[in-house]
């Protein structure tokens, strides 16, 4: 017995260390927001039809003129993307150009979200097909994008916005304008 | 009664849909007329992340944005793209994440390494003890 080494408890260590890690992982899910990898590049080219009657449908070269814009992610079948509607509406009035796309979406239930919510777009785009959602890496609804006025992609916000996330978003967006 | 009434009212309360009412996109379903291209856009499909149900692939996924995924890759395959494009495309979009197919990377390269240094590891403590044996 006297000729028990110390390196003998080595594996039972490392199995301890081994349980600590896989337990404390499993108590610990990582993060599963997925994030856009397309930050700093040029927006797909694409050209959504109209989502409703009253504002024009969203292309790529609607992205091109020089000014900065908000591009929002959205459907009226989000309960978050009802919950960010003051916000994106305080951003308006602030001065940002909102456009929005809208995913999997029929124009009358648009429509009614708007009547019901506001309607801080100044153009939407039908997304019937995740395209342009998938064109620029978003990965769910809602999410908002910062597009400068050369069509690059500057920003990406996930989720809905927050009443402290309209101060940063504007920030951003003035950057993008720089 | 007032309690009553109010626990009517939540067993009849429909649930709030938080799904589209969009039907699903045309390829999301409908398997490629070509044997070939099928069995080529579903092993892919079997080893990309749904990004809604991020533990199921898009082929396991009725998410419906699962299925507009699988209409891009379905519409990528038919018209001639390599699955291996259209993953390098969606890691271009999404990083490494979406993807299911293991890649020696600088963070990954420990898991094919280790394996390797622990069967050196092995034969080393194996001669060792056979040796003393002799």
């Amino acid at each position: 017995m006297s000729k028990l080494r110390w390196t003998l408890w080595v594996p039972l260590a490392l199995f301890g260390a081994f349980f600590v890690l896989v337990a404390s992982q499993l108590m610990n899910p990582a993060s599963t927001t997925v994030e856009s990898a397309m930050i700093g590049k040029p927006l797909p080219e694409f050209a959504l039809k109209p989502a409703n009657a009253d504002r024009p449908g969203l292309a790529t070269s609607d992205m091109r003129d020089g000014q900065p814009r908000l591009l929002n992610v959205f459907a009226s079948w989000c309960v978050p993307c009802a919950a960010e509607a003051p916000q994106l509406s305080a951003l308006e009035r602030a001065g940002a150009n909102i456009v929005g796309v809208a995913i999997r979406d029929r124009p009358e239930d648009v429509a009614m979200f708007l009547a019901q919510h506001g309607n801080p777009y100044s153009r939407i785009g039908a997304d019937d097909l995740s395209e342009v959602q998938v064109g620029i890496g978003s990965s769910g609804v809602p999410e908002t994008f910062v597009i400068d006025g050369k069509g690059i992609i500057r920003y990406q916000h996930i989720g809905d916005i927050r009443d402290q996330d309209v101060p940063m978003l504007l920030e951003k967006l003035k950057e993008a304008g720089l | 009664m007032k309690r009553l009434l109010l626990l009517i009212a939540f067993i009849l309360a429909a649930p709030l849909s938080a799904q589209d009412s969009l039907p699903p996109a045309p390829y999301a379903y409908k398997q490629l007329d070509d044997p070939r291209q099928e069995a080529e856009a579903k092993a892919l499909m079997e080893t990309l992340r749904c990004l809604t149900c991020q533990g199921q692939s898009i082929a396991d996924s009725d998410a419906p944005m699962a299925g507009d995924l699988r209409h891009q890759v379905r519409v990528r395959v038919a018209r001639g793209e390599k699955p291996e494009a259209i993953r390098a495309w969606l890691i271009e979009r999404y990083g490494e994440y979406i993807s299911f197919k293991p890649e020696v990377t600088s963070s990954t390269w420990p898991l094919f390494a280790l394996p390797a240094l622990l069967l050196l590891v092995a034969v080393f403590v194996f001669r060792n003890k056979l040796g003393k044996k002799a």
